[in-house]
């Protein structure tokens, strides 16, 4: 009874609470229903070889990351140090999905920042993109050895989150089976 | 003087003249493709404006600009052309962007509270105010006792006239 004139302040803490736990949230990372769930198949053209093609089945059985950019999205430029250097130490398979982008734009850019892609599907009318639910690039999927999503990345990679995060998943799902 | 004015004046009106112009070109622009339909058109725009634009996030797909916007109206437009209903419209792109793309969102586990939260919340605080009006209704007054009865006279006594607040 003699507490009763706590009770406002406790609804006002949890509130408090509640909003700082709030005001920490990005809103601009919204969880993904892809997660969990098999990768949209899709079958496109490939950049480098436009008569050749790339299939999302092609990959079953590896462990690996489809990388959405385009030359024209300033932050994958912010990642793309990292992604060459993931290639080039081979930790992963990483697929391009070029994005609405040109072809003549795409090829530049690669040359100009070099090219951590082992295969490159474009994609210039973002039809697989909406089928990955890509709304801001970059955005990059982890997909396991059954084509199952395992966890999607939007916005650029950091070195910091790509050892914290992804490489304890691909060393995990690499091993399992 | 005036004439000054006056020259001031229309100095603003034609700098907002050339605003409007240049707006309405702006707009002429980003103009975008709709279908000869306008029953079609309709159902698209009523749909739309339940969808987040996910790149704009407090703009509906109906009113945003953004390519993945126009994009997401391209499918709307699409499949109810070939004939969907509106859920399956909308399942089809929750599917793809989650629950997050729709402004209501839908009634599940994780929203309950989110549903039943205000109500709860009404019913606990008018459940409390009838509470307390019973008890307060079934309370039976303290009669005063003696020492409280003088005091109270004393007072009574003893207070100066009010004083006019104003003269």
């Amino acid at each position: 009874m003699k507490a009763k004139f706590l009770v406002p302040l406790v609804i006002f803490l949890a509130l408090a609470g509640f909003l700082a736990y709030g005001l920490k949230l990005n809103p601009r990372e919204v969880p993904s229903p892809l997660v969990g769930k098999p990768a949209p198949a899709f079958s496109v053209a490939q950049l480098q070889a436009p008569e050749a093609s790339f299939s999302s089945a092609d990959m079953r059985g590896q462990v690996w990351l489809l990388n959405v950019w385009a030359s024209w999205c300033v932050s994958c430029r912010q990642e793309h140090p990292l992604l060459v250097e993931l290639g080039r130490r081979g930790v992963v398979p990483v697929v391009g999905l070029n994005y609405k982008d040109g072809r003549a734009d795409a090829l530049d850019y690669l040359v100009r920042h070099g090219n951590p892609y082992t295969t490159i599907a474009v994609d210039p009318e973002g039809k697989v993109g909406f089928d990955y639910g890509v709304y801001g690039t970059p955005e990059t999927f982890l997909i396991d050895r059954e084509g199952v999503i395992r966890y999607k990345h939007i916005g650029p990679l950091t070195r910091e989150h790509f050892e914290r995060v992804l490489m304890p998943m691909i060393t995990e799902l690499s091993r399992a089976g | 003087m005036p004439a000054e004015r006056f020259l001031h004046s229309l100095r603003t009106a034609a700098l907002l003249l050339a605003c409007c112009a240049a707006g309405a070109a702006h707009a002429a622009g980003e103009a975008v493709p709709v279908s000869d339909d306008p029953v079609l058109e309709a159902r698209v725009l009523a749909l739309s404006h339940n969808l987040r634009c996910l790149v704009c996030q407090n703009e509906s797909v109906a009113e945003s600009r953004a390519p993945l916007a126009v994009d997401m109206r391209n499918q709307v437009r699409e499949q109810l052309a070939a004939g969907k209903s509106e859920k399956e419209v909308v399942d089809f792109l929750i599917a793809r962007f989650g629950d997050f793309v729709v402004f209501t969102p839908p009634f599940k586990a994780s929203t309950v509270l989110l549903w039943l939260g205000p109500a709860i919340l009404l019913v606990a605080a008018l459940g409390a105010f009838a509470l307390r009006l019973r008890r307060r209704q079934q309370e039976v007054p303290v009669p005063l006792g003696e020492a409280e009865r003088v005091r109270a006279r004393a007072l009574l006594e003893a207070a100066p006239p009010p004083e006019e607040p104003y003269k």
